[in-house]
């Protein structure tokens, strides 16, 4: 086996060597993330749609590429001689051995000028306190009433409108049409400010513009519409441009959407349809705080019920009725004792009376003589008279019979009263 | 152009006054005939809610583009 030289030089293969050039550039920070600024040379553009030029200065220059893809989104037309502002990262085409740089975004040099501005009057208004979170105001959970500043003819008021539309359509919109890029931008944007904050019961206002360069921005970025959108007793929402366009109004707003459609939604935090589902819930709960209500009553009337039993004279009555019944067993029980001792008095009694009944005597052959026509009774020969009617009743019956003649003794007896 | 139909009250207000009985509904000293009569006008009030949503179309109206001097007022 033999032994490894650990004396002989290393030696690279081009490729390789281009590798670790490339691996050397691409893993340094500064490299991979950096803008530069320069002139624009040897420019050319082929079919393929790709971006090929110099950027240079008075003493250097650098191979500079931009892939069709970034190409396609620049705002402006590059050419030779143009001053610009590109970003992108450092790397090696191996097949030329060329370190260029690989750019993916890229602004006319006079764009830098205007971010500068951009920064000192956001470091200004900052510092003035403009954006502070503590004169940020909350937003309404459910507006009734929103307004829009917005350009009328721009499709971003048409995507607010769709959106709430979709929403929350129980709102009410006022929209203040306003330019929203030239010079006439600002005063409009604040004119229609103003006049949305004389609705006495707007909610929010959403102040919004579709995306544009920086320059179609640039009303968003004057101190003036800052202050407007700071001033408004109405809270604001800003919606402008893409999600990558911070504006200064975006910062002084109460609420920044990255675009139109999302300042819709965030000015709708709740949907229709959560309010149907809300709804929805309240009608449950209704319905269980009445059957909690029916429920305690129920219970309450059954409580009330067995205290009424409690209470109830019924019971007095009963022990009453029992009572009664006792007494009246008593009753009867004494009432038959007696009952017996007088039905025994009763057939003594009778027993004697019938010893003593006239009417006993008739069975012994005696009859009893009254007047047919007074119907006293006869018990002297004085009470008669010759033709006299009388009835002589016997044990089975009366007969009737006449005197026919004078009785005997009558006169005597007459005489001698 | 107000297209506002402001005979009828709005959802919050509506949806607002059945919360309001929600609460007043759990009161336990509540007589049994004011719970019911609470209750239908929670019904109501929730059928109210329910048309509002069902039949809302977003009330668009645009002030008028303002100039940048303002209007002349009254006085003037």
């Amino acid at each position: 086996m033999d032994a490894f030289d650990f004396n002989a030089p290393l030696v690279f293969s081009v490729s390789s060597l281009n590798n670790y050039l490339r691996e050397l550039l691409e893993t340094d920070e500064i490299l991979q993330d950096l803008w530069v600024r320069g002139e624009i040379s040897n420019f050319s553009q082929p079919r393929s749609g790709h971006l090929y030029f110099t950027l240079k200065d008075s003493e250097a220059q650098i191979r500079c590429v931009m892939w069709k893809n970034a190409a396609l989104r620049l705002r402006f037309s590059p050419s030779d001689g143009m001053q610009v502002e590109a970003h992108g990262a450092m790397s090696v085409y191996p097949a030329q051995g060329q370190v260029q740089l690989y750019l993916d975004l890229m602004r006319p040099a006079g764009e830098g000028a205007l971010y500068q501005e951009f920064l000192r009057l956001k470091a200004r208004l900052d510092a003035e306190g403009l954006f502070d979170p503590a004169h940020k105001r909350p937003l309404p959970r459910l507006p009734r009433h929103i307004g829009v500043v917005s350009s009328a003819t721009g499709a971003a008021l048409q995507d607010i409108l769709q959106t709430l539309t979709r929403r929350l359509p129980i709102l009410r919109v006022s929209v203040a049409p306003s330019p929203v890029q030239g010079v006439e931008a600002p005063p409009g944007i604040i004119a229609a400010l103003r006049q949305l904050n004389q609705l006495p019961d707007l909610d929010l206002i959403i102040l919004a513009r579709g995306g544009g360069s920086i320059e179609d921005l640039w009303a968003f970025n004057d101190e003036n519409v800052a202050r407007a959108v700071y001033n408004s007793r109405v809270p604001v929402i800003s919606g402008v441009g893409h999600e990558t366009d911070f504006t200064i109004v975006d910062f002084v707003a109460d609420l920044r959407a990255p675009t139109p459609t999302a300042a819709a939604e965030l000015a709708t935090p709740i949907t229709a349809q959560e309010l149907s589902l809300s709804l929805q819930a309240a009608l449950e709960t209704l319905d269980a705080r009445l059957d909690g209500r029916l429920n305690t009553a129920r219970q309450g009337l059954a409580l009330a019920q067995a205290e009424l039993r409690r209470a109830s004279p019924r019971a007095g009555v009963q022990n009453a009725l029992q009572r009664l019944d006792e007494v009246h067993a008593r009753l009867e029980r004494l009432g038959r004792s007696q009952l017996e001792i007088r039905s025994l008095r009763l057939a003594n009694a009778e027993n004697r009376l019938d010893a003593l009944n006239p009417l006993a005597v008739l069975r012994r052959g005696f009859a009893i003589i009254t007047d047919q026509t007074s119907g006293s009774l006869i018990s002297r020969a004085a009470q008669t008279h010759p033709a006299q009617g009388v009835y002589l009743r016997v044990q089975d019956g009366t007969i009737p019979a006449q005197v026919t003649t004078m009785p005997t003794g009558a006169e005597k007896d007459a005489s001698n009263p | 152009m107000q297209a506002t139909p402001d005979n009828q009250p709005s959802f919050e207000t509506a949806f607002a006054q059945l919360q309001t009985i929600i609460t007043q509904l759990d009161n336990t000293e509540l007589p049994l005939e004011e719970a019911l009569r609470l209750y239908e006008e929670g019904k109501r009030l929730s059928a109210l809610c329910a048309s509002i949503l069902e039949n809302a179309q977003l009330r668009v109206s645009a002030l008028n583009e303002v100039n940048q001097t303002p209007p002349p007022t009254a006085e003037e």
